[in-house]
């Protein structure tokens, strides 16, 4: 798709937030208060838990975030990406370990891809939609939409799957693989059981604590046949692209938290016998950051509308989401590191959880290079 | 946009529809003197809708006015020319409304918006820029105490040479704080103590002008509010300022950033690597401030203003001058050039126009005029935020004793 010059974008994006999008937030943001926010995560980590599987269950299960995707005749709740964004955002907030954008966006997406009036495909989205159970689609988390990377998995003639796939980001958590493969009907996705023979999930030491890579490792290990040839690349493909865009929301969500604690903070320490918020070689750095937070949330919202929408501009909206939110979200994180001072860089104080999982974030489903080499084709900006 | 409304009494797009084919039964435009057809439309009501009935509108939602404004393009019907008048119709016609007088709103208001009498505005200083309450313009009472005798020099009007009144801000009490001995006025361009210089900028065309006070007499009935009420009454003319700078609605690669992108598709000779890297990312920022823009007055039609509007203006200024100095350095030897650097008076400013060399040089002043951005950084942090204020000196000091 090309646009041409000074083409206006197909259709005129709602930036908005809904009533119920809004109702969905207040619900979800005083779930993860309950559950104590950054400071509780950053304990939980410490006691060896990686992911909280109590949150997930109430997040998912009891309050149907995990179907929003999904058509409630396939068992999910119909809504779209606009509201999963409202999701991401929160969770983005609160640094929440929970596998929602792998499992209830990607992994969901691909099997809506698929062809889900197949037993085959239909059985795991519901149990996927309705919160009980998680899966993950088997690609390195740096996979950038648009460039599908051959898969790594071999799939013999008997079913079974041999073969290394790296960097999968919440396998560990993962009941069910979805693990793009060659074989006999050439590119092709399958579903493992993450319990079966043949299948090992070895979680490494992440960057970011809170949504952690694993390597998992096929041998010979049973699977099911989902799709195959174009339409198993377009369901990977549509889910890098949805995943991408959602991303986005999640970046947001770490910035405004980020800046949100580090004016409270700067208001209140005092040194000089002033707020050193009161400085404005400070305020002008927040200043500047707020901005950059609403103008990502402009661009987040447009990249979900686009999503929910299907409008043909959503490749572009979720490049530019992508290529902004990033290095937002990581500058945020970063600032608030600075600003903080000494306390911002001590382990007790969680302001590293969101620069780790900002930095993470900004390395996830395509750097905003990637993503702006991606824009240099679909805007016509063709590089030299 | 809404085609109707549901508040009594107001005016739906249909019956704005009506009244605009009334105007141009009665007035064809073909057969109607272009003045005389915008005096009939201010008098029809359908200059601004949203303004009160006798004041060229109709007291209908604001949105509207684009239901007017298409039938009378549709119908090739003539326009007030508002580059040329811009100072009047978004400043000086708000401040009106808000705060003149009957007889003020009478007098001013329809040749402010037929054109035939242009404003500008007299407000910064030499000595007061950011901070323009430590203006040092004087007005006193003159003798018989019917009026005012003002005496000073103000810098940076445009439309001075072109402009038959001024929105002027004066220091009428020295004994107060500086915010508080302030008083607004309109005051005659032509009276012989107004004298306008060109003020040649780093373009070489002169925009703006200097502009010297000396005993210009300005009657009482001339004065806007209260006298020593004259900063509250500027805010109003200000906030209008910053929004109709930083806040024009743009289709994708409208600006400056549409400019650059066409021409690196023009000249594939010219790129290197460099370049296209710094081009996308100046696409995605121009991109992205299109759609914080958007989103911004999606929540005004809504009715709920969010507090984006004050960071606009700060996004526009560094994208225009981040993105027309890449130009300049694309165009390499043609970059070089210059088209002309004669002292030219141009009526209204495109900041788009002319060429690159232009361009780059005119962008310059976007992060200074209408607010600076250090001045706006200011304003974001402490009312957006909430963030506490740098110690003033100068607040309860009586004006004539702060230092200058």
């Amino acid at each position: 798709m090309t646009a041409p010059s000074g083409a206006p974008a197909p259709t005129e994006p709602d930036l908005l937030y809904s009533e119920p999008e809004e109702d969905l937030r207040a619900a979800v943001r005083s779930l993860l208060a309950d559950r104590g926010g950054p400071a509780a995560v950053l304990a939980d980590l410490e006691s060896g838990r990686a992911y909280d599987t109590g949150l997930w269950r109430q997040l998912a299960a009891d309050m149907g975030t995990a179907g929003l995707l999904v058509p409630e005749k396939l068992g999910g709740q119909g809504a779209s990406a606009r509201e999963a964004a409202v999701v991401l955002e929160e969770l983005g907030r609160a640094v929440a370990p929970v596998p929602y954008l792998t499992s209830a966006v990607l992994a969901v997406t691909a099997l809506l891809g698929c062809e889900t009036d197949r037993p085959e495909v239909a059985a795991p989205l519901a149990a996927l939609a309705e919160g009980r159970s998680v899966g993950v689609l088997a690609v390195p988390l740096p996979t950038a939409p648009g460039t599908l990377p051959e898969p790594a998995v071999r799939a013999d003639a008997d079913g079974t799957l041999s073969g290394e796939v790296t960097g999968v980001a919440d396998a560990a958590a993962a009941d069910v693989l979805l693990v793009p493969a060659d074989g006999p009907y050439g590119y092709a996705l399958y579903a493992v059981d993450a319990t079966a023979d043949g299948v090992r999930v070895e979680p490494g030491v992440p960057l970011d604590l809170t949504r952690v890579p694993a390597r998992i490792t096929l041998d010979r290990a049973a699977g099911r046949l989902l799709a195959g040839q174009d339409t198993a690349r377009a369901a990977v493909t549509g889910a890098l692209l949805t995943g991408a865009g959602l991303l986005a929301s999640e970046q947001l969500g770490i910035a405004e938290w980020c800046l949100a604690a580090t004016v409270r903070h700067t208001a209140q320490r005092t040194q000089f016998g002033r707020p050193v918020g009161s400085f404005q070689a400070l305020k002008h750095r927040m200043a500047a950051l707020w901005l950059d937070v609403a103008s990502a949330r402009a661009a987040a919202r447009n990249a979900a509308d686009a999503l929910a929408t299907g409008s043909p501009d959503a490749p572009v909206a979720v490049a530019v989401a992508q290529a902004y939110c990033a290095p937002v979200a990581v500058r945020a994180a970063e600032e608030c590191i600075q600003l903080h001072g000494g306390i911002g860089m001590t382990w007790e104080h969680p302001a590293h959880l969101f620069l780790k999982r900002a930095k993470a974030d900004e390395t996830a489903l395509g750097t905003p290079g990637r993503h702006r080499a991606a824009l240099a084709e679909l805007v016509d900006i063709p590089a030299p | 946009m809404a085609e109707q409304t549901t508040e009594a009494g107001r005016l739906t797009a249909d019956e704005l529809r009506t009244r605009t084919a009334d105007l141009l039964a009665s007035h064809p435009p073909a057969d109607t003197a272009p003045l005389d057809f915008l005096r009939a439309r201010f008098d029809a009501g359908l200059a601004w809708v949203h303004f009160p009935r006798g004041l060229g509108g109709l007291e209908a939602p604001r949105a509207l006015q684009a239901v007017v404004d298409a039938e009378l393009e549709a119908a090739g019907a003539p326009d007030n020319d508002p580059r040329r008048i811009g100072i009047g119709l978004g400043m000086a016609a708000p401040t009106i409304l808000r705060f003149g007088t009957d007889e003020q709103k009478q007098r001013f208001l329809r040749p402010l918006w037929t054109g035939e009498e242009v404003w500008c505005q007299l407000f910064s200083e030499p000595g007061a820029g950011s901070d323009l309450a430590a203006l040092a313009t004087r007005a006193v009472r003159d003798e018989d105490g019917t009026g005012w005798v003002v005496d000073g020099q103000k810098v940076w009007t445009s439309s001075a040479h072109l402009a038959r009144w001024a929105i002027l801000i004066a220091r009428t009490d020295p004994e107060l704080p500086k915010h508080r001995g302030i008083t607004y006025f309109v005051c005659d361009m032509t009276d012989p103590g107004v004298e306008v210089r060109p003020l040649r900028q780093i373009t070489g065309e002169a925009e703006f002008n200097e502009v010297f006070l000396t005993g210009v007499r300005i009657p009482d009935a001339h004065r806007l509010g209260e006298a020593g009420e004259g900063w509250k009454v500027a805010q109003t003319t200000l906030m209008n300022e910053r929004v109709a700078i930083g806040g024009s609605r743009q289709p994708r690669e409208g600006g400056m950033i549409g400019v650059a992108a066409r021409a690196w598709r023009e000249r594939p000779e010219a790129r290197t690597h460099d370049l296209h890297q710094r081009l996308l990312r100046h696409w995605v920022d121009a991109e992205v401030a299109r759609l914080t823009g958007e989103r911004l007055r999606q929540q005004l039609a809504k009715g709920h203003p969010g507090p984006e509007g004050s960071g606009m203006k700060l996004a526009f200024a560094r994208l225009a001058q981040q993105i027309s100095g890449w130009e300049v350095e694309f165009l390499g030897e043609d970059g070089l050039a210059y088209d002309d650097w004669t002292l030219r008076r141009p009526e209204g400013v495109d900041f788009t126009g002319r060429q690159a060399g232009y361009r780059y040089l005119r962008a310059k002043g976007n992060s200074i005029e209408g607010g600076t951005s250090e001045v706006l950084l200011n304003i974001v942090a402490e009312r957006v935020l909430g963030l506490p204020p740098e110690p003033r000196t100068d607040k309860d000091v009586a004006w004539k004793d702060l230092p200058r």
